[in-house]
């Protein structure tokens, strides 16, 4: 093993990957992930409490790689997810877009492992930085702006980061990464609130989601597996390190895991489906780090390790279907089944684990954070995040796979897609699978050690019931025809108040602004006019001021003059 | 010929029969709940049909209330774009980056994907 921070390797393969061409270059990211992988397997293996690469900058003490247990699962899992988004990318001829997934999993990893707030800032930063590209790399008009809007939100969030650092180095002289939590309120506390929001904009936090909605499915097919992995799941990691227990949490993550499922139904862009359920699973992790007990902090960590596996492979089958078709809306595919069967099955593998179906692996780690809800007292979250797993199994479980590969035939003409997509997909799947048949591979690598079996006779059946009951209601309402069929079009969210709210405020102020300047000026040139005018009528011929004056008037202005000193020297 | 090929949900038939066996493994998980003692941890758990009635309820409430969301939240698809985009080209065009005129959503949509 070597002592060298993971984010490296990934770094150094990335400048190499800007010279090599083609197989030289997927031969080298994918050796890059599986000896990173390795190297940090020993690493963990040695011991927890890892740390190296110490430096001093001003006055300050930074750490590039500091390894416990939750950072080390981390760690592991954005291997893995470089390794399957890699495989799923060998086909692409795109340097610009290989570059910049190599460097954003690298960012990923620099975080996940930064040892104080100031190298988790550069990483985060750097997390914006590389990964608008993978969205530019779509090169189309709307990619572009959708790019600008994620950048700059993203840009904002880091400005948060960094005030907040500045003010928490101040009040606390110490930069180490650890617990920050939310104490007191804004006025006693702004560097608590600041990075809170700042981790709340990448974590996609209701009114700040708009930004995954948005940019996500405007990227590349193999550009969105690699989005989906890492940035959320790093404000997932921070959040967890950071504000373990902050009860504003359950809230946030209880809204989150509700609100998007609605639009999931609505929504026609399968991808954009995809982001939105994205949202609600970040709300089960983000449940459990604000319940913060040993349960629910294992249970969030669980499932952001299983969303990015799940939630990868239902990418990575509608990137294959967009990849195959070059059409991605709801109301345009149909009956694809006959012409891409591995991938529907592949799909189909990955909507059972997204929707926790028993022996796949989003029933093993969904469940660990609605038993700490109930535990704890959170009767009222507990029904809302059961409401959210009959919802995502109805928009994520039935509705991807319905539309895309059975529904009305579409008669697109398709085939499978590239056997390196394939594999990749296979891949992920088997994972969902093993982690689902076998959860206790994932449970022993967790941060604490909790003792907690999820296949019961109760929790089987109950959500067996659960399940098969969502089912039961998208069929009865499909017979009465009176599920909302997919139409073009587009869903007012968020982002409407950044893109049309306040351009339109701003565009109505500029006008009336204008409007006002003008009747300003006109009224000020009107008033020059005027005295020009009046001066000018004094000049004239016949004016007072052109008028001759008599000698013996001004001798008796000049009398009059001297009257007055006279009259004021005696005073 | 491919398109010629009677696949399995061609066939009405087997769709019926696919939904008959889902409504019998319905039943049957109800009527688990009769057979089976669960324990449970919440108060209205217990009651029988709890899950299955959560479930069906909950997700025809969801259904409802998108469709009714539509009424007010949905735009026709280019609501965005009309203005976003013609803004862009009209940029593109003060900087004199030399850019086909070609509709931007229609371009490269397999963002350098090559088929292979």
């Amino acid at each position: 093993m070597f002592e060298i921070a993971p984010f490296v390797p990934f770094f150094i393969a990335a400048a190499l990957g800007l010279l090599l061409r083609g197989w030289l270059r997927g031969t080298l990211f994918i050796a890059v992930s599986v000896l990173g992988l390795a190297n940090l397997w020993l690493l963990g293996a040695a011991g927890t409490g890892l740390e190296f690469g110490h430096y001093t900058i001003l006055d300050f003490h930074l750490l590039l790689f500091r390894a416990d247990r939750l950072s080390l699962l981390f760690g592991y899992l954005f291997h893995i997810a470089a390794l399957i988004a890699v495989i799923y990318a060998l086909h692409v001829r795109d340097t610009l877009q290989q570059v910049a997934s190599m460097l954003y999993a690298g960012s990923a990893l620099g975080a996940v492992f930064a040892g104080d707030l100031l190298t988790l800032f550069i990483f985060w930063e750097l997390l914006a930085l590389t990964s608008v590209f993978l969205v530019w790399a779509r090169r189309s008009g709307r990619a572009y702006v959708a790019g600008l809007r994620y950048f700059t939100l993203h840009i904002l969030s880091g400005l948060l980061l960094l005030g907040g650092i500045i003010i928490y180095g101040q009040t606390h002289s110490t930069l180490e990464f650890g617990e920050i939590g939310l104490a007191g309120n804004i006025l006693d506390n702004p560097a608590g609130w600041m990075i809170f929001l700042a981790f709340g904009i990448k974590c996609a936090f209701p009114f700040f989601h708009s930004w995954l909605t948005d940019a996500y499915p405007e990227s590349t097919p193999t550009g969105t597996v690699f989005l989906s992995a890492f940035t959320t799941k790093v404000a997932v990691y921070a959040l967890a390190r950071a504000y373990p227990g902050t009860e504003l949490l359950v809230y946030i993550g209880a809204t989150m895991a509700c609100f998007p499922i609605f639009y999931a139904v609505i929504e026609n862009d399968l991808r954009r489906v995809l982001a939105y359920s994205l949202i609600n699973q970040l709300g089960f992790m983000v449940v459990g780090i604000g319940i913060g007990t040993s349960l629910a902090i294992n249970g969030a960590v669980a499932h952001a390790f299983n969303d990015v596996i799940f939630k990868g492979l239902l990418f990575m089958s509608m990137g294959a279907v967009l990849h195959v078709t070059g059409k991605i809306n709801g109301s345009e595919l149909g009956g694809l089944y006959k012409k891409m069967p591995k991938t529907t099955v592949l799909c189909i593998v990955g909507a059972a684990s997204i929707s926790a179906f028993p022996l796949f692996s989003g029933f093993v780690s969904k469940s660990m954070v609605m038993s700490a809800a109930i535990k704890n007292g959170y009767d009222g979250v507990w029904l809302v995040l059961l409401f959210a797993s009959a919802g995502v199994f109805h928009h994520a479980g039935i509705k991807i796979p319905y539309f895309a590969f059975f529904a009305h035939d579409a008669k697109l003409p398709a085939r499978e897609p590239p056997v390196n997509m394939l594999l990749a997909m296979t891949i992920a799947a088997a994972l969902c699978l093993a982690i689902g048949i076998y959860p206790q591979a994932l449970y022993s690598l967790l941060p604490h050690q909790v003792s907690y079996t999820p296949y019961d006779v109760t929790h089987v059946l109950t959500q067996l019931q659960l399940l098969f009951f969502s089912a039961l209601a998208f069929v009865w309402l499909n017979l009465r025809h009176l599920y909302p069929p997919e139409l073009p079009s587009v869903n007012l969210d968020a982002d409407w108040i950044y893109r049309r709210l306040v351009p339109d405020a701003m565009r109505a102020l500029f006008n009336r602004l204008f409007a006002l300047d003008n009747r300003l000026r006109s009224a000020m040139v009107g008033s020059v006019g005027r005295l020009l005018e009046g001066v000018t009528t004094h000049h004239r011929a016949d004016g007072v001021m052109a008028r001759n004056w008599r000698t013996g008037s001004m001798v008796a202005g000049v009398v009059l003059l001297l009257g007055i000193y006279l009259i004021l020297g005696w005073l | 010929m491919a398109s010629e090929k009677q696949y399995f949900f061609d066939n009405p038939d087997n769709v019926r029969k696919v939904l008959r066996v889902f409504y019998g493994i319905c039943i049957l998980l109800f009527a688990l709940d009769f057979v089976i003692h669960r324990h449970t941890e919440f108060r209205w758990e217990g009651l029988p049909g709890f899950y299955p009635l959560y479930g069906f309820v909950g997700c025809v409430v969801l259904v409802f209330a998108a469709k009714w969301m539509r009424t007010f939240l949905m735009r026709p698809q280019d609501y965005y774009d009309k203005r976003e985009l013609e803004a862009q080209r009209e940029d593109s065009s003060q900087n004199a980056v030399v850019e086909p005129a070609a509709p931007p959503a229609t371009i490269h949509l397999s963002g350098g994907h090559d088929h292979v």
